[in-house]
């Protein structure tokens, strides 16, 4: 083994370098590495340092107060449920998308983006006068017995509204880029139009859509300027995570407060890594396993 | 099953892809509809299957009116060009489709369809690649789970797009036969599109010849072979070289150059279409023609070697194709850049005014016009 390395090693030293546009991978990959350190990494270890110094007794007593775990509860079941929700509507934006030319389409192809550019906290804002009691919708909605603005349905709304341009804007391309043939291939072999959608378009969008799910999720789970002017911040009805985390930095208590957000922190990435490594093992088959 | 198409047209936007057109095909018959891109063959097409629909006319499957029919109310079978093979699925599955999406009450139990897929897939001698996915085939063996998947419904008509356009050529000649060979064996009406005259002439029992949305012509391989009736089909079918004359004392000249008209020939000016293989070659001109022509290129194809020549002192379009036996080749020593003379033996009259081509026979110094089929 280590002759042949060797010798495979000679040999690649001698064969003229092939260049490429981009500078070599020493470079690109150390600026990387930097850059994703400097931003990422130094943080998030400052982040563990900190709650490292109040003990594991300590940390675990915080991590797992009666109101904080309240709050693990709300955010995670308001961003389960925007996500889904974002999961259906995000689709059915996407298909209109790529599917349908119709005066307007460009500027609602824009529009879709908007959450993304506005301050969260304009967000926040903007749809809890929308949905207060004598706002445009509360209005209506509080005819109808419905309450949002100042519930836990509130925080539902606020996540789904920031979080879904993730979903169209990662199944969006996968649409684009689908062949018109394999749909007509299952019409012509007698498929019902929902037969087709099923059993030929939808397993080809499903990575991507839980992709976007999963981006849409996680970003809910941190999401905090548009929450909490929709949420009425109620103890153990509808406080979110990240405002617990506020609460422990406006009382001073720094440790508090990393300990709240690690937790945030190892339950996004769990996720994260999770669905791309289920993504690649899908993708696998449908691009060719060695 | 036979097909009727009467009057189909069809046009996207300001584009006229069919003008009115009409094809009879007969049950077990196997057509090729051979043109170049944009002549509307792949419209056509897609209009049997009920894929496209025809602005006019009316289209009958045996004595079933199926021109408002829907796709999966036509039962064909439909082998795209890029395979179009469902990616996600094994190869297994992707046969199954067909008898996976029947309604309930029409649909083969499990164990049946699965027998029914090993089947097909014995039939298209894949058996050992069921549980693949596409991605993992190579294009002739992916273009061979098409058919299989196509033909799982057993459907009376088979519609193929350009079947075999992104193969190699030895897969092609192979698949080519065993095409026709499951064609013959299992009697479906099969129709298929390709721009390769080759595999037209070797394949179908009649070819269509389209072009610009038009039918230009009808005909058994041989007879479009023997006496294509227009220009187009002449340029199409390829391996013709073209001399453009004007008639002075019985010659067609073109600035040097010049050729004797055989007898009975009409004094007029015109094109003249000659074959690759149908010449004399000569060091010196002959009486009959004075030809002369550079070697640019020599190529040995299988049993004949091509020569590709320029002309000297008069004007032709294309640079001229010329076919020799090895023997002819062996005997004169042609090298590139040397002058040479041909002399044509047959070829096909076009006068200006012409639609129709005169057939000239200098050997046997006899014209005579050839029908229209």
């Amino acid at each position: 083994m280590g002759k042949y390395m060797a010798t495979h090693l000679s040999a690649a030293e001698t064969r003229p370098r092939h260049k490429r546009v981009l500078p070599g991978l020493s470079l690109s990959l150390g600026t990387s590495l930097l850059f994703i350190s400097l931003i990422l990494l130094l943080p998030m270890s400052g982040l563990v340092m900190q709650s490292v110094d109040m003990g594991w007794d300590r940390y675990w007593q915080v991590i797992s107060d009666e109101r904080v775990v309240a709050s693990y509860k709300v955010t995670l079941w308001a961003a389960l449920i925007a996500s889904v929700f974002n999961g259906f509507f995000g689709l059915l934006l996407a298909w209109v998308l790529v599917r349908y030319e119709f005066p307007g389409r460009r500027i609602l192809d824009a529009l879709v983006d908007l959450p993304f550019a506005l301050p969260t906290a304009v967000a926040g804002i903007t749809l809890a006068t929308l949905y207060a009691q004598n706002g445009w919708y509360g209005e209506i909605l509080e005819s109808l017995g419905l309450k949002v603005a100042y519930t836990p349905w509130g925080i539902v709304l606020a996540m789904a509204f920031t979080s879904i341009p993730f979903v169209v804007r990662t199944v969006q391309p996968v649409l684009e880029e689908l062949s018109p043939e394999e749909e007509e291939a299952g019409m012509t072999l007698g498929a019902s139009d929902w037969s087709v959608f099923r059993r030929v378009i939808f397993p080809a969008l499903w990575p991507a859509l839980m992709t976007g799910i999963a981006l849409s999720f996680t970003r809910s789970l941190g999401e905090f300027g548009a929450v909490i002017f929709i949420a009425g911040n109620m103890p153990y009805v509808s406080e979110i995570t990240s405002l617990m985390i506020f609460v422990s930095l406006q009382e001073f208590d720094f440790p508090a407060a990393s300990a709240i957000a690690s937790v945030v922190l190892m339950a996004s990435l769990v996720l994260l890594f999770a669905i791309n490594i289920w993504q690649a093992r899908y993708l696998r088959r449908l691009h060719g396993r060695s | 099953m036979s097909i009727l198409i009467e009057n189909i047209s069809k046009h996207f936007g300001h584009f006229q892809a069919l003008s009115p057109l009409s094809l009879d095909i007969n049950e077990g018959e196997m057509i090729g509809l051979l043109g170049p891109s944009g002549s509307g063959k792949t419209t056509l097409l897609r209009i049997i299957a009920g894929l496209e629909g025809a602005d006019t006319g009316h289209i009958q499957f045996g004595d079933r009116d199926v021109t408002n029919l829907h796709v999966r109310d036509r039962r064909v079978g439909f082998v795209f060009q890029n395979y179009a093979l469902f990616r996600h699925m094994t190869v297994a599955d992707n046969v199954a489709f067909g008898l996976a999406v029947l309604p309930r009450k029409e649909r083969p139990s499990p164990t049946e369809i699965k027998n029914r897929v090993m089947h097909l897939l014995e039939m298209v001698q894949l058996e050992h690649l069921a549980s693949r996915f596409p991605s993992q085939l190579s294009g002739g063996q992916k273009q061979r789970i098409a058919l299989a998947r196509a033909l799982a419904t057993q459907p009376e008509v088979l519609l193929l797009d350009e079947p075999f356009g992104a193969l190699d050529a030895k897969v092609r000649k192979e698949l080519r036969r065993w095409l026709r060979g499951l064609h013959d064996e299992l009697g479906f009406t099969s129709v298929f599109v390709t721009h390769d005259q080759e595999e037209a002439l070797e394949l179908s029992d009649r070819v269509v010849v389209m072009s610009n949305g038009h039918i230009e012509q009808i005909d058994q391989p041989g007879a479009l072979y023997a006496s294509p009736n227009s220009r187009f089909v002449f340029d199409f079918l390829g391996n013709a070289n073209v001399f453009e004359g004007k008639v002075e004392n019985n010659k067609w000249h073109n600035q040097q150059a010049s050729i004797v008209l055989p007898n009975g020939a009409e004094q007029k000016d015109g094109q003249l279409y000659i074959r690759s293989h149908e010449f004399f070659v000569s060091k010196e001109p002959t009486a009959q023609a004075n030809l002369p022509l550079r070697v640019i290129a020599i190529n040995p194809i299988g049993a004949e070697v091509r020569l590709e020549l320029t002309p000297i002192d008069w004007q032709s379009n294309d640079v001229w194709e010329i076919d020799l036996p090895h023997k002819a080749f062996d005997k004169n020593c042609f090298e590139k850049g040397q002058t040479l003379y041909v002399t044509p033996k047959a070829g096909y009259f076009f006068a200006h005014d012409a639609q129709q081509p005169v057939l000239l026979n200098w050997e046997t110094e006899k014209a005579k016009t050839t029908e229209k089929a």
